[in-house]
């Protein structure tokens, strides 16, 4: 097999598997809430209701696609695939198994911050676009959040870059061989975990859909394939953020017996399982609470573990 | 005559005999005419300048005495404004009539000394057409503005057959949408300050955290909220007019819509009314029956309460725990009534049927199911310390605001005065059982779900006792009025089966008179202030809901904070607005 055959493949291979799983996670979030809510989540069509997905699929694509006439046109349609393009980019950095990469870029963890700060765009447009008030206070409540977790996002992986000494992806989990990094990392893992929350903003981080307040926020007015968009790209979302806590600090492909691309998928299912949890069980902060919280909490301890790990690694050098 | 009421003597050497005119009523409550002249005056001096004062105005309302035909000894009127005042140092009503003509239909506005008084004045403005001079804003406030007509008078038509076929050409449907058009100005509303526009938002009436169909205006700096103005009405269905229509017996599934989620806890304020109306003494088997079915109901409403509270600030899956349980409740209920929410159980002198056997069994399922739950759902919800963030000392109110805005129920009782119509004025033999009133200190959005909360427990208590305790007996009383009447003496007399057949084909007719009778509702006091002209049907039925007022204060407790804090605001109030607009 040539190069770029196998390039190609892997290319379409991780796209597929992933669209699949967004898929699928329509599914398994609704069954896992149920599970968690004394009922029973979709379990009519198909074996325990997994077909849902092409229910929902075919729901989706057959909805009219309306536009609503006093929202700002072409930016009201750009917004929601500006999500997916920016959390499908991000995948392509992720290292699923030794060599079984889109893009080994040296620069992985730098591309992955740049493609989320992109991300925010689509939420604040949409939100503007709209032309609602709702939807103008889902963006609002968007931006102000995403750009304050951003900042310490950024740093709590620095504590790992320092341990690795770079930026790739796949060098990380190399360096992870022994131990992973959420043993002398552990602070950095929780400001990463929770800022990575903040970032896909679900439950309890979704002051910008917060549904019981801003209807559906920044969407209210998206429908079909549009509102799809926005959908699939959270759950794009949340197993990007799932797939960087494993590759960063719970070593990523490393793990005995089982083949090097089971034991991603395992761990970055069990992130996303604890995602749903979180989901089911957490009240939503105010979102001034969620703003001091980070910057009165979050950054300082950012800060405090870059400077403790830089400080033990130059004096073990 | 009973002269001997010593509020009256009191108001009477105050303001001299001819101005201060005595009337007995069923209830018993002191009930005294007064001059329009001198309104304002006797209701000040009711709160402001007596010993131990009246300082809460529990209802405004009015009853059109133009077709009334029994009222001896009461001046001549033809719209009565009703004050009913409460004082809790005295654990008294009193009410005050104002006499007003046909052609003179004003007084002077009393919000200046009431402040709840704004929503009742308007409310009897739109239904009464009466004027109150110096209200600030007095505008219709259950019907919509362009309404022709004030419906609870008399000669207001009650159907809509009535009222000839329905039109709607181009030149009406404009005028109805202009006026449904929102002029910030029409609400005292200004729309930008020094430095900033503001942004006015319709939270309603179609929106998720509004538990039913209410809107509220906010007007917004930022997310910051500047005022909230509460629009009501949409939900109203003019039960109040029904009542005008239907027999005392058939308008009891009426009440059951009024507080959808308090089911029988309806029937029981308006057949206790009904009793008292027709001095009717019920079983004890009855009494009892009836509160362990208002208790079970109690526990039900706070359960909705409870999920769907924590849904508001934003927790997912408590409300899928509480309607569970809920469900083992409404089982008990349907066993017992037939019907899950509106009941329609309770009938004048007793109860549409006995309990069905092994119904101890299906109760005693929720008692264990329920205590061991609410210790569980303690530590999810109520120690959650994102909920104590999004709740504690938000949207409180003090005492002072709570009485002189009409709050009653556990929203008083959050405030800490322990205030329960159960233990105050026990009724049904609530003075039988052993529980505790809780309160709570703050009065903000947490202390009135530890309240609620603490309710269940004592409710379910309450329902142990009902079990343990229930007593033999017959399910209905003796007296001729209760509806349908017992027939066992009916093929022996011609007597008994002469009043059966009339009470069972027109409806019984009650002795004329009134009577108010208030009982602790789920949400807070709910009461029927029934006008009985020997009829049968009711001359004027008030209802008294706690809904009503509460929903007036949501400006008080959100102003100044977030639209988050709203949401966690309303959720605290417990409200249904089938309670709000009757």
């Amino acid at each position: 097999m040539s190069e770029t055959l196998q390039h190609i493949v892997i290319v379409f291979g991780i796209l597929f598997g992933l669209l699949t799983l967004a898929a699928g996670l329509i599914w398994i979030e609704r069954r896992l809430l149920g599970v968690w809510q004394n009922r029973y989540g979709p379990n009519r069509v198909g074996p325990l209701g997994i077909f849902i997905v092409l229910a929902d699929m075919i729901k989706i694509f057959f909805k009219e696609d309306w536009i609503p006439p006093f929202a700002d046109k072409k930016v009201f349609v750009i917004a929601p695939t500006i999500i997916m393009f920016v959390v499908l980019m991000s995948w392509a950095v992720v290292p699923v198994a030794p060599g079984v990469v889109v893009l080994d870029l040296n620069v992985g963890i730098l591309f992955f911050l740049a493609m989320s700060s992109i991300g925010i765009y689509s939420t604040v447009l949409a939100g503007w676009a709209s032309n609602n008030k709702y939807s103008l206070l889902g963006g609002l409540r968007m931006s102000a959040q995403m750009f304050s977790y951003e900042v310490f996002m950024g740093l709590s992986l620095m504590g790992v870059v320092i341990m690795a000494g770079s930026f790739n992806l796949t060098d990380i989990v190399n360096a992870q061989k022994n131990m992973w990094f959420v043993v002398p990392q552990f602070l950095g893992f929780i400001i990463f975990f929770i800022a990575g929350l903040a970032e896909s903003h679900r439950l309890p981080f979704d002051m910008p859909e917060a549904e019981s307040e801003l209807i559906a926020g920044f969407h209210s007015e998206y429908s079909g394939m549009k509102f799809g968009m926005f959908f699939v790209g959270e759950y794009v979302g949340v197993t990007l953020i799932s797939a960087f806590i494993v590759t960063l600090f719970f070593g990523g492909w490393h793990g005995p017996v089982l083949p090097p691309f089971v034991w991603f998928f395992l761990k970055m299912m069990f992130f996303i399982c604890l995602f749903v949890l979180l989901r089911a069980a957490l009240p939503r902060p105010r979102y001034d609470q969620l703003l001091s919280y980070g910057w009165k909490i979050l950054l300082p301890l950012a800060l405090l573990n870059i400077v403790v790990t830089g400080g033990l690694v130059l004096a073990f050098e | 005559m009973n002269n001997s009421l010593p509020i009256v003597k009191d108001l009477k050497e105050k303001f001299g005999d001819t101005h201060i005119l005595e009337q007995q009523t069923r209830d018993e409550f002191p009930t005294v005419w007064v001059p329009a002249a001198h309104s304002k005056d006797v209701l000040r001096y009711l709160k402001y300048s007596i010993d131990r004062p009246y300082k809460m105005l529990y209802d405004l309302t009015a009853i059109d005495e133009r077709v009334r035909y029994y009222r001896d000894g009461q001046p001549p009127s033809d719209c009565t404004v009703v004050y009913h005042l409460l004082s809790f140092e005295r654990n008294e009503d009193i009410r005050v009539k104002i006499p007003l003509r046909e052609n003179s239909l004003a007084l002077p506005s009393i919000v200046d000394i009431f402040p709840v008084a704004n929503w009742y004045e308007r409310e009897v403005w739109d239904m009464f057409g009466i004027k109150f001079d110096g209200h600030p804003n007095l505008r219709r406030i259950l019907m919509p503005p362009t309404w022709k007509g004030h419906p609870l008078r008399k000669d207001h038509p009650a159907r809509a057959t009535e009222m000839g076929p329905f039109q709607l050409p181009e030149e009406k449907q404009e005028h109805e949408q202009r006026a449904l058009q929102f002029k910030p100005e029409e609400w005292g509303l200004e729309r930008q300050s020094e430095d900033s526009d503001f942004m006015f938002l319709n939270i309603g009436p179609q929106h998720p955290g509004t538990h039913g169909v209410l809107r509220v205006i906010l007007q917004l700096d930022g997310e910051e909220i500047i005022d909230a103005i509460p629009d009501i009405g949409y939900h109203h269905r003019g039960a109040e007019k029904m009542a005008e229509r239907q027999s005392w017996h058939t308008f009891i599934p009426y009440t059951d819509r009024i507080d959808y989620l308090g089911g029988v806890m309806n029937n029981f304020a308006y057949v206790l009314a009904v009793e008292k109306l027709a001095g009717i003494e019920v079983p004890d088997r009855v009494k009892v029956i009836r509160i362990m079915l208002s208790e079970l109901f109690r526990i039900a409403s706070h359960l909705v309460w409870y999920g769907t509270f924590a849904q508001d600030v934003g927790q997912m899956s408590p409300v899928f725990y509480m309607f569970t349980d809920r469900e083992k409740i409404l089982a008990v209920i349907e066993a017992v009534c037939g019907d899950r929410m509106h009941p329609n159980w309770f009938r004048i002198g007793g109860l549409a049927q006995d309990l069905p056997n092994g119904w101890e069994k299906l109760v005693q399922d929720v008692l264990d199911t329920m205590n061991k739950n609410l210790n569980e759902y303690h530590k999810i919800v109520m120690k959650n310390r994102i909920l104590k963030a999004r709740t504690v000392d938000i949207g409180a109110i003090t005492l002072d605001e709570a009485i002189e805005w009409g709050v009653t129920g556990p929203m008083l009782r959050a405030c800490g005065l322990e205030w329960d119509f159960r233990k105050k004025r026990p009724y049904s033999g609530y003075d039988q059982f052993e529980f505790d009133i809780p309160t709570a200190t703050k009065g903000d959005c947490y202390d009135r779900a530890v309240v609620r909360i603490e309710e269940i427990r004592q409710s379910l208590r309450i329902i142990e006792q009902c079990m343990k305790n229930m007593p033999e007996g017959y399910y209905k009383s003796d007296h001729p009025l209760t509806t349908p009447p017992r027939k066992a003496g009916t093929m022996k007399d011609i007597e008994t089966l002469i009043t059966h057949f009339l009470s069972v084909s027109w409806g019984p007719v009650m002795p004329a008179g009134e009577a108010f009778f208030g009982i602790e509702a789920t949400k807070g006091n709910n009461g029927y202030y029934l006008v009985s002209d020997k009829n049968t049907i009711s001359y004027r039925t008030r209802i008294r809901t706690p809904s009503f007022p509460h929903m007036q204060i949501i400006p008080l407790m959100s102003n100044g904070t977030t639209v988050p804090d709203l949401l966690a605001i309303l959720g605290s109030i417990d409200f249904v607005l089938a309670d709000v607009d009757r």
